[in-house]
């Protein structure tokens, strides 16, 4: 485990320094490239209570977080990526957190770019503020077919919740306490965050994206694999359709 | 040649499976992740109903030549056999699951009572 200098930022905003303030890190298998998230996120705002959700690891995941003194939650197994965010979602609902961030454990995003992320929810724009990989000029690098199967998602989610969205897939997002409720009741499963993103358009809070350059997976695998892929897309594009006739908005639970 | 009315007959219970299979999803009763192959069928069947001339050609491959509306049974049958299989390997996630769940519980519980005796 190499030590990383994490520049010291004051990006602390007054209006952040009033709130309880939780980072949710999903991992699973991230020993390599935890400790160093966990260390930018502290970089960021030593203040933010860090949960990393041990996704069923079987590697020293849990290890390496315990170590930097993030608080973890271990699944007693592999849930999913959905599951495990949900997981966080619950714990900052269970404990009254005002603002919750989520960071992926294999460090694609960067948290110096929370700052900008935390902007529009902080000021009272957005309930939810999603980092973009493609809302910004310099773009992201990834293979074609992944890029052409986010920009399908983008166009199908924008054509359902009246609103351009550009990364539906992104998971670098920033919520406030009405996204909280929402999340920690109803999530969805697998890869969440497209059907999130509808699900949050039909219980009428404000999404917002905000320009977000994320890294080339610093160890590790993507979860997505060709045939995955096609599963993936058959899967959400059917959750999304039949979302389309479900009139009733759940009921919060609890 | 297929006859006409069993065409029909076909394709109405094709229908009717995908609708019921989206009705369940949208009643929140069946995950999107265990309709796709409910779905696949009804479509699969549906196909081979409506398009007459591809189930006589597909009943010619297979040496049906008596009565191809048998191609439709058997495709339904494989079709329910990969259903089965399926759920056969969830079952056994879930099984999995559920003894790693027990585990964890009888030693969180065990936990709980050595400190605190009094609720024991």
């Amino acid at each position: 485990m190499s030590e990383v200098i994490v520049p010291a930022r004051s990006a602390r905003d007054p209006r952040l320094a009033a709130l309880r303030r939780v980072a949710v890190v999903p991992a699973y298998n991230e020993e390599a490239s935890i400790g160093r998230v966990i260390d930018e996120i502290r970089g960021f705002d030593p203040d933010f209570e860090i949960v990393v959700v041990d996704d069923g690891s079987v590697d020293g995941t849990a290890r390496v977080a315990e170590g930097r003194g993030a608080r973890v939650l271990r699944l007693p197994f592999n849930l999913g990526i959905g599951g495990a965010v949900q997981t966080g979602f619950r714990y900052a609902y269970e404990h009254d957190f005002q603002l919750a961030v989520r960071v992926d454990g294999d460090g694609q995003h960067d948290a110096s770019e929370l700052s900008a992320l935390l902007g529009p929810v902080l000021a009272g724009e957005a309930d939810i503020a999603v980092g973009s990989r493609f809302s910004s000029a310099d773009g992201y690098r990834s293979s074609r077919s992944r890029r052409l199967g986010i920009r399908i998602l983008a166009s199908v989610v924008s054509a359902l919740v009246r609103q351009r969205v550009t990364d539906p897939t992104s998971g670098f997002q920033a919520l406030n306490r009405h996204a909280i409720d929402l999340f920690a009741a109803d999530y969805p499963h697998d890869y969440p965050e497209v059907e999130a993103t509808v699900l949050v358009a039909r219980h009428r809070l404000r999404r917002c994206e905000v320009p977000a350059a994320m890294r080339e997976r610093s160890s590790g695998r993507s979860s997505i694999g060709a045939v995955h892929a096609a599963y993936y897309m058959a899967k959400v594009l059917l959750a999304l359709f039949v979302g389309l006739f479900r009139r009733d908005v759940p009921a919060r639970e609890q | 040649m297929t006859p006409l009315t069993v065409s029909i007959a076909g394709a109405i219970a094709s229908v009717l499976l995908v609708l019921v299979v989206l009705e369940l999803i949208r009643k929140r009763r069946l995950k999107e992740r265990y309709a796709l192959l409910w779905l696949v069928t009804g479509l699969v069947l549906l196909v081979l109903s409506a398009w007459r001339g591809g189930l006589n050609t597909i009943a010619g491959w297979v040496g049906i030549e008596t009565y191809p509306p048998a191609v439709l049974f058997a495709v339904a049958t494989l079709f329910i056999l990969l259903v089965l299989l399926d759920y056969s390997t969830v079952i056994s996630k879930l099984a999995d699951q559920n003894t790693v769940l027990a585990q964890r519980l009888a030693l969180l519980e065990e936990e709980v009572r050595t400190e605190r005796p009094d609720r024991a």
